[in-house]
């Protein structure tokens, strides 16, 4: 698209609007980008774009795989803009690209590393056309934004650029299937031991063959769809995979990784198979920007997963967690369930799930909560839940509907209340869940969940430590 | 009891399987059965005391829509004789007339009651609802592509309180054929509304219905309630 007096005219204001941000003292925020595209509706088509463009897409784990890819390719000396500070939809992309302009907005950088929200492909694809495309996975999400798997497949399918590279999870045959005609290349974590065919989620949205119709054979579901199947009745399978953890070792917290140019070990991130996911399709993201094993396996080597999505503090013996459950999205809120579930020792949890805005202005949908797992919480690892917000009732009932006795659970409207409920010295760690907006309020309850640590009795053998 | 849930590996978007479960709690004797999109649905030859269909992609329903097409008159018979069914979510366009796609385009459904739908893909309609069923409140959550529209204002479900109904200008929402229940409230519709899904366990056949964890339902439903009031 030609630039033309209106394209101009909305650079301009938004170079004004973002000289008047940075005087006030305002960082991070979409609002250049948002006149821009106010202004001139097309604007990201006349933005003259950088000579390479990544994108970073999918239902989960996009800002943590954004963020660890442009981390890396920063350890290795690559100038580039990206929208880390700012929003992941159309007016972010649209900021980033005009701060990182000159005056008449060419691009000052040649490299554009981008995290994408995948339900705006229509207003930032067909004008971006990244070269090259990785795409985490795609599950349910938002009821009222992404409604179902489907609409989002048919936005992506629709509007990813025929001439994009794409990097896929083979383990996810819904993101498997995304553009079949592009070129690509797939992620893969190999079978490990104890996987089976089961599925234990509420939630699993491919039983069936995509190209026929007949019921899947599982290899093993590792959870929810996510896994490796075959087609009894026309052949159909999962794509064999370029990038494969082959193996784990927790103890050295390394993984052993299959690259094309051969084996590699990697640091595992965590125990989290998520993240172990995200870290992979991050190397894979590398190596297809250009990168070589051994420089990929350096970064990562000085890399972890951001602190603003998972942290822990240690009390007295007894952990303080931290832990991202993105509201709304069952499927987050599910792995978040399995991780508190699977943590060693006994666990006591908060949970803050209410949406920020709804609870403030309006009564949320709360229909997610009948495709999240609330059923990893009944568990006798985990010994209290203090469930606190606006939809207490309900989340008490859901918890109630999957078994969690009545005994274990506290519930309460006031949030910032939760820690006073909480009965210090009686779980080993304290997971605070809390959704993308209320992360404010989850750090001022660790604050609170420490002081009343500290105050308890240490934790048995941690005393003779002290 | 016998509950026949149809094609659950399909119907089965928004939470709205909770339903079944609720109900598996709350009927601990019950058998519950799940019938494949790929078998013959049981209800056409073996009286079941409910069947349930729930929210699905616009692609599965026009598969379930190929489906069932060829039983419609047996359906509508089984309507008639009073047989309970419930349908949720954009289930209810099934039996409806035909929904209208975005290129003009028409789905031409089993045609059981006069209801015509129309999807907006790029414009997905999210909303609370607050109405009334049987002179008790009843609340729910609306998120969907379509519209509906139906002339016959005595097939009405729910009276609209707050929020909207089969469309934007329409008193009611759902439809209501005997005991064939219908609306495009999703989630935990049975769980959120402990008058209604006593009503409808009674249509079942349940002398006293007892809820499971009647205490802690209503009292979440009443807090709800209050919510809706004052919030929305």
């Amino acid at each position: 698209m030609k630039r033309n007096l209106r394209f101009y005219f909305a650079l301009f204001f938004a170079k004004g609007t973002a000289l008047v941000l940075k005087l006030i003292g305002r960082k991070g925020t979409s609002m250049p980008g948002s006149w821009a595209i106010i202004l001139c509706p097309d604007f990201l088509g006349r933005m003259p774009r950088p000579k390479r463009v990544i994108g970073i897409t999918g239902t989960n784990g996009k800002t943590t795989v954004a963020n660890l890819v442009e981390d890396a390719l920063a350890h290795c000396g690559y100038d580039f803009v990206c929208n880390r500070s700012g929003t992941n939809v159309a007016t972010g992309v649209a900021s980033s690209l005009i701060a990182n302009s000159t005056f008449f907005g060419k691009p000052k950088k040649d490299l554009a590393v981008f995290e994408l929200d995948e339900r705006s492909s229509p207003r930032i694809l067909p004008y971006l056309k990244p070269d090259l495309i990785l795409c985490t996975n795609i599950f349910r999400d938002s009821y009222k934004r992404n409604a179902h798997m489907e609409f989002i497949v048919d936005i992506l399918n629709q509007y990813i650029p025929d001439s994009t590279r794409l990097v896929l999870n083979a383990d996810d045959l819904v993101c498997a299937g995304l553009k079949p005609q592009n070129q690509r290349v797939y992620f893969s974590i190999d079978k490990q031991p104890g996987e089976l065919a089961e599925c234990h989620n509420i939630v699993r949205d491919i039983t069936t063959c995509p190209q026929c119709g007949a019921k899947l054979q599982w290899d093993f579901v590792r959870y929810h769809h996510i896994g490796r199947a075959s087609c009894p009745r026309c052949g159909f399978s999962s794509p064999q995979a370029q990038y494969r953890v082959l193996s784990f070792d927790p103890a050295n917290s390394r993984m052993r990784v299959l690259l094309p140019d051969g084996e590699r070990e990697f640091p595992l991130p965590n125990q989290s198979t998520i993240n172990v996911y995200n870290t992979l399709s991050a190397i894979a993201m590398l190596c297809e920007f250009g990168l070589s094993g051994e420089q990929v396996a350096r970064a990562m080597d000085q890399l972890s997963i951001s602190q603003t999505r998972y942290s822990e503090e240690e009390i007295k013996g007894r952990k303080v967690i931290l832990h991202l459950a993105k509201g709304q999205n069952p499927i987050a809120c599910s792995r978040a369930f399995e991780n508190v579930r699977d943590y060693p020792g006994t666990k006591a949890v908060i949970l803050f799930l209410d949406d920020y805005f709804d609870a403030a202005h309006s009564v949320e949908n709360t229909a997610w909560y009948y495709d999240t797992d609330f059923e990893f919480l009944n568990d006798p690892s985990v010994v209290q839940i203090v469930a606190a917000g606006a939809r207490h009732w309900d989340v008490y009932l859901r918890l109630l509907l999957a078994g969690v006795p009545e005994e274990k659970i506290d519930h309460l409207p006031q949030v910032e209340e939760a820690a006073s409920a909480l009965k210090p010295g009686l779980a080993d760690s304290t997971f605070i869940l809390y959704d993308v907006y209320t992360i404010g309020l989850a750090e001022r309850t660790r604050d609170r969940v420490k002081e009343r640590l500290a105050q308890a009795p240490a934790k048995e053998g941690e005393a003779h430590e002290d | 009891m016998k509950i026949e849930i149809l094609f659950p590996e399909y119907c089965n978007l928004f939470g709205d399987m909770s339903n079944m479960g609720y109900l598996k709690q709350c009927l601990p004797h019950g058998e519950f059965i799940e019938t494949a999109l790929d078998s013959e649905p049981r209800f056409l030859t073996e009286p079941m005391d409910l069947v349930y269909l729930g929210p699905m992609t616009e692609r599965g329903q026009e598969r379930v829509i190929e489906k069932l097409m060829p039983y419609k008159e047996r359906i509508r018979a089984l309507i008639q004789e009073g047989r309970v069914f419930l349908f949720t979510g954009n289930a209810v366009e099934v039996l409806g007339t035909s929904i209208e796609k975005e290129d003009g385009g028409k789905i031409h459904c089993l045609g059981l009651y006069p209801l015509t739908a129309k999807r907006d893909m790029m414009h997905r309609h999210n909303s609370t609802f607050l109405g009334k069923f049987q002179g008790q409140p009843v609340m729910g959550f609306k998120s969907q592509f379509t519209m509906a529209w139906c002339a016959d204002e005595s097939l009405a479900l729910f009276q609209v309180e707050k929020g909207v109904g089969l469309n934007k200008k329409c008193k009611f929402e759902g439809i209501r054929q005997k005991n064939f229940f219908g609306t495009y409230l999703l989630g935990p519709l049975l769980i959120d509304n402990p008058p209604f899904t006593r009503y409808l366990l009674q249509c079942m056949g349940v002398q006293k219905p007892a809820l499971a964890f009647e205490a802690a339902a209503q009292s979440a439903y009443d807090a709800r309630l209050k919510d809706f009031k004052e919030k929305t």
